[in-house]
């Protein structure tokens, strides 16, 4: 009887992993088309990453080709959201991070500023009451 | 009653930030499928949305989609379960047991008659009652009591949705689905062997953030999630548009990840969610895994033919009409896909 050892075992190279599925041309095409449109008529697009057939290591090229710029934000609500401004200005990668670190949902915003990053009026105006009444507290 | 505060109020009592509203928002929105211009119409419905009483009761099942429902990976499913909607009867997940439950169940009932929301998972069957039963009453009882007040029913799950493995052939406990024995409510389907846990959660996002069923195909299931065949959606589509397939498990093609259709894959005439929304937390899906789609949200498909042998020789026969199709072009692809479900339907009905 053969042993364990007869068996030949031939290793392999892994198949490539910059093999194209075709889902990173369109998507940064239609990034370009919400731009331009932002520029036109201020229009902001959201494009929702879920819904994307995305193949093994493509999102990831996305992330390259969008690559990092300047601002990223970290949103502490909720779990951690990570908000990144791409290497094209008003273009945005956000995360939506659960308490476990988990991935709850992911987008591409292009607008000027992410509307979440924003402080709202009815934020301000609470906010500007807790300074009063600490103020006052203090004297 | 506590049943009855809005989201909104749920959220508010608990420290939810506007950002943190806003966040979950945009994750919901992104989990009902819905574009990501509807997120502040999400949120406007939300803040008064009232919190669901759900009654979930299993039947013959195997407890695949409870396990895969509590494995939902967004944390909206903790507050789902326990802040957004009140599950009032879960065999498996509640504390309470024999009289203790079933009190539980009628209370429930009673109290949101005509309002709360039906989840059955498993298949019912009707030949002898003792196949399947729960506090020595039978599932057909079961089910006819907590429908006849339920707003709406979602069958969960294969077997619920069309009879699932209990109804394969030669079907020994008399299985049929929901549907085959309630005709007067309104039914979502959400099959998959098991559905997939962010559609369990999508469908009862949607009715709890707009009170009303989401858009349904002609099998009952929401057009959301079961809109589009696997195939249209599989990120190895552009293989079989070029005729690039795997012949065996171990070949080239196989290794090189190309298209898994001669192998059987039966993702051209299955419709769901897998190929965009994933498994295990997004890692992946069965094609994705190597392995062909066995088709496990259509109706029958446990008796469709072999795992293994193409879509075109359980339809046609060896004349391989799809595959053809497949090696001919993209634009014959979907045409092509929808002809042989349909042929594949007949083909069906005439053998039996």
């Amino acid at each position: 009887m053969s042993g364990i050892d007869d068996i030949g075992v031939r290793i392999e190279p892994p198949v490539p992993d910059d093999h194209s599925y075709g889902n990173v041309q369109p998507i940064l095409h239609e990034v370009l088309h919400a731009l331009d449109r932002l520029l036109e008529t201020g229009e902001p697009t959201t494009i929702d990453l879920r819904s994307m057939p995305f193949g093994p290591g493509e999102e990831e090229r996305l992330e390259e080709a969008l690559g990092t710029g300047e601002i990223t934000v970290t949103l502490d609500a909720m779990g951690e959201s990570r908000i990144v401004e791409c290497a094209f200005p008003g273009v945005w990668l956000v995360t939506h991070y659960n308490s476990h670190e988990e991935i709850m949902a992911r987008m591409i915003e292009v607008t000027e500023v992410p509307e979440i990053v924003r402080a709202e009026r009815r934020e301000l105006r609470s906010g500007a009451e807790r300074l009063r009444q600490d103020l006052t507290g203090r004297h | 009653m506590a049943t009855r505060q809005t989201l909104g109020e749920i959220l508010e009592q608990q420290g939810v930030s506007r950002r943190g509203f806003m966040k979950f928002c945009a994750t919901i929105t992104s989990m009902m499928a819905l574009p990501p211009s509807m997120v502040s119409a999400v949120a406007q419905s939300l803040e008064n949305a009232k919190r669901p009483s759900v009654i979930w009761l299993p039947f013959q099942e195997c407890t695949g989609c409870t396990e895969s429902f509590t494995r939902s990976h967004s944390p909206t499913v903790e507050s789902l379960i326990f802040n957004s909607i009140s599950l009032d009867y879960h065999h498996t997940l509640q504390a309470a047991a024999g009289h203790a439950a079933e009190e539980a169940k009628h209370e429930a009932m009673e109290a949101n008659k005509g309002e709360y929301l039906l989840l059955v998972d498993g298949s019912i069957p009707l030949g002898n009652a003792g196949y399947s039963c729960i506090a020595g009453i039978s599932n057909e009882e079961h089910l006819m009591n907590a429908a006849e007040h339920a707003a709406a029913i979602v069958s969960i799950g294969t077997c619920a949705a069309y009879g699932g493995i209990p109804k394969a052939r030669p079907n020994p406990t008399g299985a049929v689905a929901v549907r085959d024995l309630i005709k007067d409510k309104p039914i979502i389907n959400v099959p998959g062997c098991p559905p997939i846990p962010m559609v369990i959660t999508g469908v009862l996002t949607h009715f709890l953030t707009f009170g009303s069923l989401p858009e349904l195909d002609h099998e009952g299931r929401p057009v959301a999630f079961f809109g589009q065949t696997i195939h249209d959606r599989c990120y190895r589509r552009t293989f079989y548009d070029r005729g690039l397939f795997a012949e065996t498990f171990d070949d080239e093609g196989a290794k090189k990840g190309w298209c898994l259709y001669k192998l059987g894959c039966k993702a051209p005439t299955t419709y769901n969610a897998c190929a965009t929304v994933k498994w295990n937390q997004g890692t992946s899906f069965p094609i994705e895994s190597g392995h062909p789609c066995l088709g496990c949200s259509e109706p029958d498909f446990w008796d469709k033919g072999g795992f293994y042998e193409p879509l075109s020789a359980t339809a046609f026969g060896p004349s391989s009409a799809l595959l053809a199709a497949g090696a001919a072009g993209a634009a014959l692809g979907a045409a092509s896909a929808y002809a042989a479900r349909r042929k594949q339907k007949k083909a069906q009905e005439a053998s039996e």
